[in-house]
């Protein structure tokens, strides 16, 4: 298994020609999602203009940018909790901006999310949470389903807190059980919002860890909204900066250190 | 120009009545109030129609229908049959005053029954519920909905118009008639009580009495017409709670207006079914 630590140093002594090599033949491959010209707007203030990405499987984007900036909404958009007001959104080559409801809740079946606070139900244990996706989309029995409780939240570190109350858990402990539920029916796509956020530097580093996991063995395909520097250096392969409702820049990490564009100086400065 | 005729002119035209302004700023306001309620009543008919839509698809949640069932009808039957009691209580000591008055005391357990099953029965518990239910929804659903929890189990892949809203109104549905027999028991049950107290009378009687001129129509129509009540406690409580916004005090906002609208249009449909009961069940 590879660690986080092993990971940075892999990354930063390989040369950015090879890896831009590697995630465009990522890209082009297979890609698990594409998005085309999407705008958003909330009444007069424009929120996205006009953004593509295209994220192949098995490959991390990392997306910054300041708040309020539609980075959030962005992954809103993805999994159908908005539509966007033009442009298109291909998963897994479906577009799917224009599907009705029931198409939209098959395709997020194949979807995990993890929101910015977590958003356990309140009203379940641990326990209950991570089982709600497998009660409602899977076959499995109950001891099967409390099997995979347990091995979902031995990943995530919570294995003896499975009949806690989200309201006993801390804020980094709540978002760890969400990603767990995040991960329940074994998602192709991963949407993360702020993983990292509030999380203390170990927490921080466990929970990259397990997405750098997830990449390898099984080729899942995520977009992590995050304000976290290193934890994008540590997990995405490429990083898109957002400004003003568009992607400003798009590289690697060592691409986007070196770029001479003033915003992303100030960036990536201002966290250095 | 001199600098004095500017200064003036200036002056006049500051200080000149603008007819058009304050009318013009009323029509604003009537305008958007307007709009206001169009808006809600259109998207009032989205959500309706998403709810009617989700109902007649697999899976048709039976364990959260029966959680509901529950939360709706056993938790809210303590609260309807007190005031239920109450009701028959205070409309067998008004009423006996009134018909000993007019030398018809032997009417007062008709009066009573009457009373009790044609009206004050089914509005007591129309207004009863729309007060702990339709706050209980409009608090839920909201507190769910401003935490994400909603979107959470929309990005689940589950649809929360059947699993939240169509589960909380069907509940309503059912459970209104049965809480209204409930009240409407206890209701004659204190009012034989009271009656009883002043001038001795058994229960039997009393009842015999009561229900002697009374029909089927009588009892069903009015009984059932708590049925429309519950639809409308569950969509507008669900509603209300579901579009949600704005932390904690959207929480409050949405449980108030939950229970002031379900309240009102609990009224206005009263008074409509009324009508229609008289003119099919005359």
């Amino acid at each position: 298994m590879m660690h986080p630590g092993q990971a940075v140093t892999l990354r930063e002594t390989e040369s950015d020609d090879d890896h831009a090599m590697e995630d465009t033949e990522r890209n082009t491959a297979s890609p698990a999602m594409v998005l085309r010209g999407l705008h958003k707007s909330f009444g007069a203030q424009k929120v996205l203009n006009g953004i593509d990405l295209t994220v192949g499987c098995g490959q991390t984007l990392a997306v910054l940018g300041r708040s309020g900036t539609g980075k959030s909404v962005l992954l809103r958009l993805i999994i159908g909790l908005q539509k966007p007001d033009a442009g298109s959104i291909h998963i897994h080559g479906r577009e799917i901006t224009h599907s009705n409801l029931e198409e939209m809740n098959e395709i997020r079946k194949k979807m995990g999310f993890l929101f910015q606070h977590a958003a356990l139900y309140d009203s379940l244990t641990v326990e209950e949470n991570i089982a709600f996706p497998l009660r409602r989309h899977t076959e499995m029995t109950a001891s099967q389903r409390a099997d995979r409780v347990k091995e979902l939240l031995a990943g995530v570190g919570m294995e003896a807190d499975l009949k806690k109350m989200p309201s006993d858990l801390s804020g980094g402990m709540q978002k760890r059980v969400g990603l767990a539920r995040a991960l329940a029916l074994e998602p192709g796509i991963l949407l993360l919002d702020e993983p990292t956020a509030g999380l203390d530097p170990i927490t921080s580093g466990e929970i990259d860890e397990l997405i750098l996991k997830l990449q390898e063995e099984r080729d899942v395909a995520s977009i992590v909204v995050t304000h976290d520097l290193h934890s994008a250096k540590v997990i995405a392969d490429r990083i898109v900066l957002l400004h003003q409702g568009n992607a400003v820049i798009e590289g690697t990490f060592v691409e986007l250190e070196k770029s001479d564009d003033e915003f992303v100086t100030e960036f990536f400065k201002r966290d250095s | 120009m001199s600098d004095q005729a500017n200064l003036s002119r200036r002056w006049i035209s500051q200080d000149a009545p603008q007819p058009a302004a304050p009318v013009r700023s009323a029509l604003t306001s009537l305008w958007n109030s307007v709009n206001g309620l169009l808006e809600w009543f259109g998207e009032l008919g989205i959500f309706v129609w998403q709810v009617m839509r989700a109902a007649v698809r697999r899976p048709f949640e039976g364990r959260e229908l029966i959680r509901q069932l529950d939360e709706v009808g056993s938790k809210s039957l303590p609260m309807v049959a007190l005031a239920g009691a109450a009701i028959g209580a205070v409309l067998a000591l008004e009423s006996r005053h009134s018909l000993v008055q007019f030398g018809a005391k032997s009417m007062l357990p008709a009066a009573i029954v009457f009373s009790i099953i044609h009206e004050t029965g089914p509005v007591v518990t129309g207004l009863v519920v729309s007060g702990r239910v339709g706050a209980g929804i409009g608090a839920e659903l909201g507190s769910m909905k401003v935490t994400e929890q909603i979107d959470a189990i929309e990005a689940s892949g589950v649809n929360v118009y059947k699993l939240l809203a169509f589960t909380r109104i069907v509940a309503c549905i059912l459970m209104l008639p049965l809480l209204t027999l409930a009240a409407d028991a206890s209701g004659v049950l204190t009012g034989w009580l009271a009656d009883t107290l002043v001038e001795p009378i058994s229960f039997h009687k009393f009842l015999h009495a009561g229900f002697a001129g009374a029909g089927f129509s009588d009892f069903l129509a009015p009984t059932f017409r708590t049925a429309v009540f519950g639809l409308i406690i569950g969509v507008i409580a669900c509603f209300q709670g579901m579009r949600s916004q704005g932390g904690t005090e959207g929480v409050g906002r949405s449980t108030t207006s939950s229970v002031v609208l379900s309240s009102l249009f609990v009224m206005l449909a009263d008074v409509v079914l009324t009508k229609l009961i008289l003119v099919f069940f005359p």
